[in-house]
C-alpha cells in the first residue's frame, strides 16, 4: 500500500516553479467488474489506471494539468503547462485567489476491513453463478444477471503547503436484476446495482443481501408482471430507503450544491431554486426533516478524512428541523460566498478537477417503526427501488418511477402495483414530510453514477436514510 | 499542446511486441485510446476553471482455449515503462484465463482489416479562443465549456487487423443568461475554428437572447402544439437509443423499442433513422475489433437494423456489424422533411416553440413514453409569433406518439450535433436530425 509514495514525494519536492502554491494529487486505481448472465459467466473486465494532476496558484489564478507522465520529466512538464495556463488566463479569471486559504494537514484514511483478503476471483464466480443458478426456471423469466464489482483507490494529496495526505479505499458493487416477459409487457426486479455499494470486503454482500435473493428478486418480477398498473391520483406515499436516497440526492443534494448556486454549472448540470441568501432562513421541509453531510459512517461510500482540496471533513447538519443551514460547498466556494460549508471538493479521478460534489448525504432516523409508518397511512402506496429519474435544471419539479409499489389502505399493505411513479416540486415536497422511520428502517445506500461538471465527471456519493412517509403525493402508473 | 505523428508509431511498438509475447494458441486483440485536451470553463464571461489533460489507455483481451479476460491500463507515455505494464497485464490475464469457462459467446473477427484515417487540421491557440470569446461575450452573462485537442483510437488483433483513428477537433458548448434566468443554449463545434465562423454562431444565440427580456409566461398542464428543434428531438432520440436499438435489449426485453421491433408499434412513415458510420466523426471500426457498417435503423417508421456486437451476434445467430460494447448508435443520421425552417413558426401558429430539452427518463419504458423538462429557450407562440418565454415544464408522453400518430413535419434542413461530453475521455458522437413539428405534446407539471 502506498508503495509510490517515497517516489512521489522525492519527485514532488524536486519540482520547479514560480507559482506561489502547487499541489499534486495522485490516484491509483485498479478494478475488477464480475457478472453471470443466464447461468454464464461473461468475460471479466479488469482494469488498471494510475496518473496525477498538478494545480498551480499564480497570481492568484489557478490551474491544472493532469498527466500520466509520472516522471520527474513528465511531473515537471504537466505543472509547467498548468503555470503556463494560469498565466495565460489571468486577464480574463474570474477569480482572484490569492487570499484563499490552503491546506496543511496530514493525515490517512483506510476503508474498514482493508486489510482483509476479499474472495479470489474463483470464489466471486462461484457466488455469482450460484446465484444466478437460483433464479427459477420459467419461459416468463427471459433475463437476469448477477453482477460484483470492486474498486480499490489509493490517493496520495501533497501541496507546497506540507499538506501530505493518504487514502486507501475498497469499493464494493453486488447487483443482481430479473426481467419477466409475458409477450406485451416486461418488468425488472432488481438488487443492488446502481442503488447499492459500500466500502468494505465482503461484508459488503452480506449487507446487500444479495447471497439467497435470487428466488425472491424473480419471484417479485413476476409478480410485477400479474400486478395492475398504479392507480392515478393523490395519496400518501411511504419510500423505502431504495427511491429515499435517490429523493434525496435529486431534490436535496444537487440544490444545496454551492457550485450550482454560485452559477458554475449553468450549462451543464443545472443551477438551483436555492439562493446563496436562504441559509438560515429557508424552511425547506417540515420539522422532521434533519439532513447531515456525514463523512463518518465507515461503509458508506463517500466516507473520508480529506477532500480532494485537502480540507478535512466531519459530520454537518445542512437541515436541522427543517431548516436550511448549511450549503454543500468547498473551501474554494466558502471562499467565494463566505458561507460556511463542508468538505465536498472531490474529483471522479486524476484526470478531473475537484468540484463541489454531494459526498454522503444522509437523513437523520425519526422515531417510527416500519408497521408504525405503514399503520398512520389511511390511503397510500409504498414505492421502493429507483428506476426512473427526472428533474429539472433548477431541481425543483420533479417526477421519479420505482420498480415496486404496494397500495396501503386503512394501515394496510395490500396488492403489488407495477410502474409506479409519483411527481412534485422540491420546494415543496419536503414540508409534506410528515412521518420518518427509526434506524430500524434505515440502510447505508449510495451509487457509484452520479453525473456533473465540465469536463464532465461521474462519482460515487452514499445516501443513509430511513423510510419516510409524505402526504398527498401525486401518483400514477405507465401505459401497459 | 499534441498527440505527436509519432503516437501511431507508439501504439505499433505496443503491438508488435505483443505479436512476439503471445503464445500458440493464444490470441489477443488491443484496443488504444488517447487524447490531449484543453479544458476551458466559463462563468459570468469570464475564466472560471482551466486545464489541461493528458491521458492514454489500451484495452487488452487474451484468448486461449475460448476464455478470454480484458484488462484495461493506463499508459505512461514512455516506452519501457509502458512495455513493462503490458508485460505485466499480460501475465494478469495469463493468470486469470485458467480460472474461467470457457465462454460459449465468445465470437472472435479473425479478418486481417485494415483501416486508417487521420485528420490533421490546426487546432486553434487557446489563448486566441479565450479571447475571441471573452470579447464577444462582453457585457453579457456567458456560461460554457470549451474544450479542444488531438484524439486518437487504434485497434489491432493477433490476426492481422489494425486501424487507426486520429483526429482534432474542438467544441465550446454555451449559454447566454439574461437577467431573469432565462437562458440560450448554442454551440460551436468542429475542427477548424474561424472567427467569422464564431462570430456568427453567437450572434445568432445573441439575437435570440432577446426574445426572452419578454415577460415569461407561465402555461397549465395540458396538451399543446409543439415544434421540437434538433437539439430538443436529439434529448429524445438520445432516449431511445439507451438500449432501443441494442440487440441484447431487444432479445432480453430491455429495450424501450421492444414494440416496434415485434411489430405491435411503429413511428410516422415520416421517420427515417441510420446510423451512419461512413463521413462521420467516429471510428470506423469498433473497440472489440469489427469495421462498423452504416445502418438502417427504423425505415418510414418501421423497424431495420439492429447494433450486433460479438456476443449478441454469437448469442442471437445475429451478424455483428460492429457495434460497441453497449450496442448504442454514435453517428444518428435522421432523414429530411420537407417543412422548411422560414415556415416553421408559421406552420406550428399557435403552441411551443421548444429549443432544447432536459433529463429525461422514462415513465413506462416498454411503451417507450417519456418523460423530461424544458430548458433553454422555449417559446409561447401565438398565430405564427413568439409571443414569450415559457417557464420551465414537465412534459410526459410516448415516443410512438410524438414520432408517430402526433407527427405533422419533419424540417428540411437539418442540424449536425456534436457531441459535448467528456465522461472519462471527449466523446465522438453526433446527430445530424431535423426539427420536429407535433399535433401534441402532453405536459404534466
Amino acid at each position: 500500500m502506498f508503495d509510490f509514495h517515497p517516489r512521489l514525494k522525492q519527485r514532488f519536492a524536486a519540482l520547479r516553479t514560480g507559482a506561489e502554491f502547487f499541489s499534486l494529487r495522485y490516484v491509483r486505481e485498479s478494478g475488477q467488474y464480475l457478472s453471470v448472465r443466464k447461468n454464464v459467466a461473461e468475460p471479466p473486465s479488469l482494469s488498471r489506471d494510475e496518473g496525477a494532476m498538478l494545480t498551480v496558484r499564480v497570481n492568484g489564478v489557478e490551474a491544472y494539468a493532469a498527466t500520466n507522465d509520472l516522471s520527474q520529466q513528465g511531473l515537471q512538464a504537466a505543472l509547467e503547462r498548468a503555470e503556463q495556463q494560469a498565466r495565460r488566463i489571468k486577464p480574463h479569471a474570474l477569480l482572484d485567489l490569492s487570499h484563499q486559504p490552503v491546506s496543511g494537514d496530514r493525515a490517512d484514511y483506510f476503508s474498514p476491513n482493508l486489510q482483509q483478503p476479499f474472495a479470489s476471483l474463483s470464489e466471486c464466480f462461484e457466488l455469482l453463478g450460484a446465484e444466478s443458478a437460483s433464479v427459477p426456471k420459467d419461459e416468463r423469466l427471459v433475463n437476469w444477471e448477477v453482477s460484483l464489482g470492486i474498486t480499490h483507490v489509493e490517493q496520495i494529496y501533497l501541496s507546497s503547503a506540507g499538506a501530505e495526505l493518504r487514502q486507501a479505499q475498497r469499493f464494493v458493487y453486488p447487483g443482481l436484476d430479473v426481467t419477466a416477459y409475458d409477450g406485451s409487457d416486461s418488468q425488472t426486479r432488481s438488487l443492488g446495482r446502481e442503488n447499492f455499494g459500500q466500502q468494505g470486503g465482503a461484508d459488503v454482500i452480506s449487507r446487500c443481501g444479495l447471497i439467497g435473493a435470487g428466488p425472491q428478486v424473480a419471484d417479485q418480477a413476476l409478480q410485477l408482471l400479474l400486478a395492475p398498473n398504479t392507480p392515478q391520483g393523490p395519496r400518501d406515499l411511504l419510500l423505502m430507503p431504495d427511491q429515499m436516497m435517490l429523493q434525496i440526492h435529486e431534490s436535496i443534494g444537487h440544490p444545496l450544491e454551492l457550485d450550482r448556486i454560485l452559477g458554475d454549472e449553468r450549462n451543464y448540470a443545472g443551477t438551483s431554486f436555492v439562493k446563496a441568501s436562504d441559509f438560515g432562513s429557508l424552511q425547506y421541509g417540515s420539522k422532521l426533516l434533519n439532513v447531515t453531510f456525514d463523512p463518518d459512517i465507515p461503509e458508506e461510500l463517500a466516507s473520508y478524512g480529506h477532500d480532494d482540496d485537502g480540507s478535512k471533513a466531519s459530520k454537518q447538519f445542512l437541515i436541522r428541523e427543517g431548516l436550511l443551514v448549511r450549503p454543500l460547498g468547498g473551501a474554494l466556494s466558502q471562499f467565494r460566498t463566505g458561507l460556511d460549508g463542508v468538505a465536498n471538493s472531490r474529483a471522479c479521478g486524476w484526470n478531473r478537477p475537484p468540484i463541489d460534489r454531494m459526498a454522503n448525504l444522509n437523513i437523520e432516523p425519526g422515531d417510527q417503526s416500519l408497521e408504525q409508518l405503514i399503520g398512520g397511512i389511511e390511503h397510500g402506496i409504498l414505492m421502493s427501488t429507483n428506476r426512473s429519474w427526472s428533474i429539472d435544471d433548477a431541481r425543483n419539479k420533479f417526477q421519479f418511477g420505482c420498480e415496486w409499489g404496494q397500495l396501503i389502505e386503512n394501515g394496510e399493505l395490500k396488492g403489488v402495483v407495477k410502474n409506479p411513479n409519483y411527481r412534485g416540486i422540491s420546494a415543496h415536497f419536503w414540508k409534506s414530510l410528515r412521518a420518518v422511520g427509526n434506524a430500524g428502517t434505515t440502510r447505508v445506500l449510495g451509487t457509484p453514477n452520479c453525473g456533473k461538471g465540465e469536463p464532465n465527471q461521474v462519482i460515487r456519493v452514499g445516501h443513509a436514510s430511513p423510510a419516510c412517509v409524505f402526504s398527498n403525493v401525486d401518483v400514477f402508473g405507465g401505459d401497459a | 499542446m499534441s498527440i505527436s505523428k509519432s503516437q501511431v508509431e507508439t501504439f505499433k511498438v505496443l503491438v508488435n511486441w505483443l505479436r512476439d509475447a503471445v503464445r500458440e494458441p493464444e490470441q489477443f486483440t488491443l484496443s488504444y485510446d488517447a487524447e490531449s485536451s484543453a479544458f476551458v470553463r466559463f462563468n459570468h464571461a469570464k475564466v472560471r476553471q482551466a486545464g489541461q489533460v493528458q491521458q492514454a489507455t489500451i484495452g487488452l483481451k487474451l484468448i486461449d482455449d475460448g476464455r478470454h479476460a480484458d484488462l484495461h491500463i493506463t499508459l505512461s507515455g514512455e516506452q519501457s515503462t509502458d512495455l513493462q505494464r503490458l508485460a505485466e497485464g499480460l501475465q494478469q490475464l495469463r493468470e486469470t484465463l485458467p480460472l474461467l469457462p470457457q465462454d460459449p459467446y465468445l465470437l472472435l473477427n479473425h479478418d486481417d482489416w485494415q483501416s486508417q484515417n487521420v485528420q490533421e487540421y490546426p487546432l486553434p491557440d487557446t489563448e486566441q479562443v479565450v479571447a475571441e470569446i471573452a470579447q464577444a461575450a462582453e457585457g453579457l452573462d456567458l456560461v460554457g465549456f470549451y474544450a479542444a485537442g488531438p484524439i486518437s483510437r487504434g485497434f489491432a488483433s493477433s490476426s492481422g487487423a489494425f486501424g487507426w483513428h486520429q483526429a482534432n477537433s474542438f467544441n465550446f458548448d454555451f449559454s447566454l443568461f439574461h437577467e431573469n434566468g432565462e437562458a440560450v443554449k448554442a454551440s460551436y463545434a468542429g475542427h477548424a475554428w474561424s472567427s467569422e465562423g464564431f462570430a456568427a454562431r453567437f450572434r445568432q444565440a445573441r439575437e435570440q437572447l432577446e426574445f426572452l427580456a419578454r415577460p415569461l409566461r407561465t402555461l397549465p398542464p395540458g396538451q399543446y402544439r409543439a415544434y421540437l428543434a434538433p437539439a430538443a428531438l436529439e434529448e429524445i432520440m438520445g432516449m431511445l437509443c439507451w438500449g432501443g436499438f441494442s440487440a441484447q435489449s431487444i432479445a432480453s426485453k430491455s429495450s424501450p423499442l421492444q414494440k416496434l421491433y415485434a411489430g405491435d408499434q411503429a413511428f410516422s412513415p415520416l421517420v427515417t433513422l441510420d446510423e451512419k458510420v461512413s463521413g462521420s466523426l467516429s471510428p470506423a471500426f469498433s473497440g472489440e475489433g469489427y469495421p462498423r457498417s452504416d445502418l438502417r435503423l427504423i425505415i418510414e417508421g418501421k423497424a431495420g437494423d439492429q447494433l450486433v456486437g460479438s456476443r449478441s451476434a454469437a448469442e442471437y445467430g445475429l451478424t455483428a456489424n460492429g457495434a460497441s460494447g453497449g450496442e448504442s448508435p454514435s453517428a444518428l443520421n435522421m432523414g429530411a422533411g420537407d417543412l422548411p425552417q422560414a415556415e416553421i413558426l408559421k406552420q406550428l401558429g399557435t403552441g411551443l416553440y421548444i429549443s432544447n430539452l432536459w433529463y429525461l427518463n422514462f415513465s413506462d419504458q416498454p411503451a417507450a413514453r417519456l418523460t423530461g423538462m424544458t430548458r433553454f429557450a422555449t417559446f409561447w407562440v401565438e398565430n405564427g409569433e413568439i409571443q414569450a418565454p415559457v417557464s420551465t415544464m414537465r412534459f410526459d408522453d410516448s415516443a410512438y406518439s410524438l414520432l408517430g400518430s402526433q407527427l405533422e413535419a419533419l424540417t428540411a434542413e437539418r442540424e449536425l450535433l456534436l457531441s459535448p461530453s467528456t465522461y472519462s475521455q471527449r466523446n465522438t458522437s453526433s446527430a445530424l436530425l431535423p426539427g420536429a413539428l407535433v399535433s401534441r405534446l402532453t405536459l404534466t407539471l
